[in-house]
């Protein structure tokens, strides 16, 4: 156990070192930055003294190792537009990407676990039908579109909840549900999948040959097994959901760490977006390491003999 | 357990239905993608201020001319929407061709050979799974300008994950086949193994991969198209048309409706067929 | 007083297509071993579960008599089943290794079902865990209750599971094949710990088994089936003496004398296989493999007795 997680630790360092140069080239694609920087308007002096200003008349190179070098350390650079620390930057945002993420999730697992559950002991009866349509479904739907729709009937029509912002617990209801969509279809396939396999399993035929209650069947004895693939996806989850949050901030007005990266990136702050780039790739791996982790709590049999 | 459950038959039945309501949508979808020339009442680009948010036919004041209304330009809502089909259509199709063939190619490469190949592609996997697909999509966009040829290569770039996982995975079954293994044993080369034996075997589990992936790119152009880093103006892509109409969308709810349904109802189709094919191919998408 | 277990008639299809059991009777006496016999596929673990309602949905279930104590079973509740299951009627399977929960300890498993059925502290429940994990000879019992199963061999595994079925002081244990998958050395240990458990306290046991070695140490009583019917019921020594039906006489060709069979001796020496049957099938089903078969075989058969509690169904006569 603990040399795999060495070895996953390994892998995620590659990871970041790789994500890193590829925000690097990413952010260098449109040939010369301090031009674009320096705006439309702006003399052949004014990009000279940006150039240097940025430290962008140095060689490639340089430039690289020094944005490496300065990463590895916590220091992801200043922003040209704000004019401070982007670590700074991205930790003030964080909170809200995190709270709506969270949000998001749980939303998900409160919807897909009964779906799944439900669709499983009723296994093919139309019952069953009626949930896999509900996860088609929700695979195709458009989230920024369902945003809108959820403020005009929920935020503007009904009144019920603020349309956008972030003030109160209610500001992160709407954002929350439509980022809950993209996950429960897979969430929801994963659970029917793992009750059934658990249903129809030798411990759960023991189970009841012991007379158990059917509660104690399918939530202590079945559900169990079953939530381990779905805890793990469930951390991967949230890492696309963080990544992915960049639309349903923009839509609600979430000034979070996705709307960050969207301000920036109309702005030309490139050590925003290579930060931003970096941060939820690195948390990305970091979750799926933390998946790996919550398998060896649930799972006795990997935790070793 | 020597008690195995009886899957019962009317799930067949259902199968069927919701695969051909799959199919007719997407049919339909391909026919307006075509014919779209042919098929626009107006010109979708043509604008006409004295005619701008006329609403559509099931509502009051309509003008029988512009059955799904006019935009807040006055151009026509219905041809813009079959014209924003054949952009979805066309972008879903050659992002889906893009990201298959580096991710059929880095899947069945490191499924075939192994070893540190096969390290190397599951690294390539992990990596690109750790990027987040809309913010560098958008940051491409930003920097190069919107264009659809950028657009096109960028999700392409982007989206081979899942074409490498299953690759991967069914490549390495067929590998270990009897009948693979027997054209190793006559002497056959590496080349004629994989396309002889390996890709048709592997082929039906990357047909439905391919229409999960043509859905997603077409979600995620609309998104782009939406945040304003997609398919650049006048082109009325269904994303940028809801973009567009999101100022109205208060008073004339409609507005975005209609091009929202119509993303939602073409992804849903495509998602239909795909999940009918997998039961006929019995194929597995999932990592 | 009724018999501990009465089946008669039991009748058992899936989905209307398999008739897996048709028209079974086997009762089993109070402090009685029974044994079930035959091949692979006749529809021995279906009888037992379809005791237990332990079948898999689609299975239908019918019989003329189904009782437990005299109390009817047919037409109890699924709670009322509940509350007899693991608690005086228990069953083990023939799957040591996936029939326990993965993620919980031996000792949760062991005293939950105590505590669904009997009021007791989970204190009291754990020590009775350790006392019947020490019974059925598991040795460092406190040890064992703390760990999962996979790290249990599949023999430990199984005297868990008979340990577990025991929590409640069963009236009747239902074995499943309860060694078929365990090594030879360990089926001995294992079979031994039944048979003194079985002495010892006094359970009634339906031992199903497909071992005639095992059949003539143990069993009280045997019961033949044979495509979903008892087609031969006698006391153990009369059978192996006076076997009256061909495919009896085919199962002990080799082996006539009880205490004089080797162990381990494969059932179904007979050429062919136990054939499918379906709903509206008539006559005697093994006539296709059956040397005394002619053309009255393929209608109803009739059932003979042949001596004091010994019957068998064939058209030839005692
Ligand atoms: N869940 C099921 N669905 C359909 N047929 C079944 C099912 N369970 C058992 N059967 C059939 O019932 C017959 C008897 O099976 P079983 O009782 O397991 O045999 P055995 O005597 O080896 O224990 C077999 O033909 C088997 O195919
Ligand atoms: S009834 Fe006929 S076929 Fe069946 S066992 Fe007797 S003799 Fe053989
Ligand atoms: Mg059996």
């Amino acid at each position: 156990m603990l040399q795999f997680l060495v070895r996953r630790l390994i892998v995620a360092i590659l990871v970041a070192a790789t994500v890193m140069t590829l925000a690097f080239i990413l952010t260098r694609l449109s040939g010369d930055l301090a031009i674009s920087i320096a705006g439309p308007n702006a003399t052949q002096a004014d990009v000279e003294t940006v150039r240097k200003a940025y430290g962008l008349d140095r060689p490639l190179t340089v430039q690289f190792f020094d944005w490496v070098g300065r990463a590895a350390t916590g220091d992801l650079g200043e922003s040209y537009f704000f004019k401070t620390k982007v670590s700074k930057l991205i930790g003030e945002r964080m909170p809200i990407t995190v709270t709506l993420g969270l949000t998001g999730l749980v939303i998900a697992l409160l919807v897909s676990l009964p779906l799944g559950i439900l669709a499983a002991v009723r296994e093919n009866t139309a019952l069953d039908r009626v949930v896999q349509m509900v996860a088609l479904l929700g695979q195709a739907m458009p989230s920024f579109w369902l945003g809108l729709i959820l403020m005009i009937t929920f935020g503007l029509q009904l009144g019920w909840l603020p349309i956008s912002g972030t003030g109160s617990w209610q500001h992160y209801v709407m954002p929350g549900i439509v980022l809950a969509f993209s996950a429960i279809p897979a969430l929801t396939r994963l659970t029917r999948a793992g009750m059934i396999q658990a249903m129809g399993s030798d411990y759960i035929r023991t189970a009841r040959a012991k007379g158990l209650s059917r509660a104690s069947i399918l939530l202590k004895h079945a559900l169990r097994n079953a939530a381990i693939p779905v805890v793990a996806i469930a951390a991967v989850q949230l890492g696309f959901m963080l990544g992915g949050s960049i639309v349903i901030e923009q839509v609600f007005a979430l000034h979070g760490v996705g709307f960050l990266a969207w301000e920036s990136i109309g702005k030309n702050d490139f050590p925003v977006v290579q930060a931003v780039v970096l941060v939820l790739a690195v948390i990305y791996v970091a979750l799926t390491m933390v998946a790996d982790l919550m398998n060896a709590v649930l799972d006795p049999r990997l935790r070793g003999p | 357990m020597s008690v195995v459950s009886v899957t019962a038959g009317p799930k067949r039945g259902w199968k069927s239905i919701s695969t051909w309501i799959g199919a007719m949508i997407v049919g339909i979808a391909m026919i307006c993608a075509i014919f779209a020339p042919l098929l626009v009442p107006h010109d979708p680009f043509a604008q006409d201020l004295s005619k701008r948010l006329l609403p559509p036919f099931w509502m009051e004041g309509t003008n029988p001319d512009y059955i799904l209304g006019t935009d807040q330009l006055g151009r026509d809502y219905l041809s813009r929407l079959i014209w924003g089909c054949r952009i979805s259509v066309l972008i879903g199709v050659t992002v889906t061709v893009v990201s298959a063939l580096i991710g059929i190619t880095i899947g069945v490469l490191g499924g075939f050979l192994g070893g540190r190949v096969d390290d190397a592609v599951l690294f390539a996997i992990t990596t690109r799974l750790s990027i987040p697909v809309v913010l560098v999509a958008l940051a491409v966009v930003g920097l190069l300008g919107s264009s659809m040829t950028l657009l096109v290569l960028t999700l392409g770039l982007l989206l081979w994950d899942r074409f490498a996982v299953v690759a991967r995975s069914t490549t390495m079954q067929v590998r270990n086949l009897d009948f693979v293994a027997a054209a190793w044993c006559a002497g056959c080369s590496r080349f004629r193994i994989l396309s002889g034996e390996v890709l048709p075997n592997i082929a039906s589990h990357l047909v439905v991969v391919a229409t999960l992936e043509i859905a997603l790119a077409i979600l995620l152009e609309a998104a782009l198209s939406f945040l304003g880093l997609g398919v650049p103006p006048p082109l009325p892509s269904w994303g940028l048309m809801i973009a567009e109409a999101k100022d109205y969308m208060f008073f004339s709810p409609w507005v975005i409706v209609i091009p929202g349904v119509a993303l939602f109802v073409l992804v849903l189709g495509i998602n239909l067929l795909g999940d009918g094919l997998r039961d006929m191919f019995g194929a597995r998408t999932d990592p | 007083m009724s018999a501990l277990l009465e089946v008669d008639h039991l009748e058992v299809n899936f989905g209307g297509r398999v008739s897996a059991v048709r028209g079974a009777s086997v009762t089993v006496e109070r402090g009685e071993t029974h044994c079930l016999v035959g091949e692979s596929g006749c529809g021995k673990s279906v009888t037992a579960l379809a005791v237990m309602n332990l079948l898999a949905r689609g299975a239908r279930r019918s019989a003329k008599r189904l009782a437990f104590e005299g109390q009817d079973l047919t037409g109890l509740s699924d709670s009322g089943m509940a509350h007899l299951r693991g608690n005086a009627m228990a069953m083990i399977f023939q799957e040591p290794m996936t029939s326990l929960n993965p993620a919980y300890t031996v000792g949760s498993q062991m005293t939950e079902v105590l505590r669904r059925h009997k009021k007791t502290t989970q204190r009291a429940a754990t020590d009775r865990a350790a006392d019947l994990l020490a019974r059925v000879g598991i040795t460092a019992p406190g040890l064992r209750l703390g760990q999962f199963p996979h790290q249990l061999s599949g023999g430990l595994r199984q005297r868990v599971m008979i340990a577990m079925a025991l929590m409640c002081d069963p009236k009747l244990l239902i074995a499943d094949e309860p060694t078929t998958a365990l090594d030879v050395t360990v089926q001995a240990q294992i079979l031994r710990l039944l048979a003194g458990l079985q002495r010892d306290l006094g359970l009634g046991m339906l031992l199903i088994t497909h071992d005639l070695g095992i059949v003539a140490r143990v069993a009280h009583r045997v019961s033949v089936m044979y495509a979903g019917e008892v087609v031969e019921s006698a006391p153990t020594a009369e059978l192996f003496a006076n076997p009256k039906h061909p495919y009896t006489k085919g199962l002990l060709r080799c082996v006539p004398v009880p205490g004089k069979i080797r162990r381990d001796e494969p059932l179904g020496s007979i050429p062919g296989t136990v054939p499918r049957i379906g709903p509206g099938f008539e006559g005697c089903a093994f006539r296709e493999r059956c040397d005394f078969a002619d053309a009255t075989c393929a209608h109803t058969v009739p059932r003979h007795a042949a001596g004091v509690a010994h019957d068998f169904l064939c058209r030839l006569p005692a």
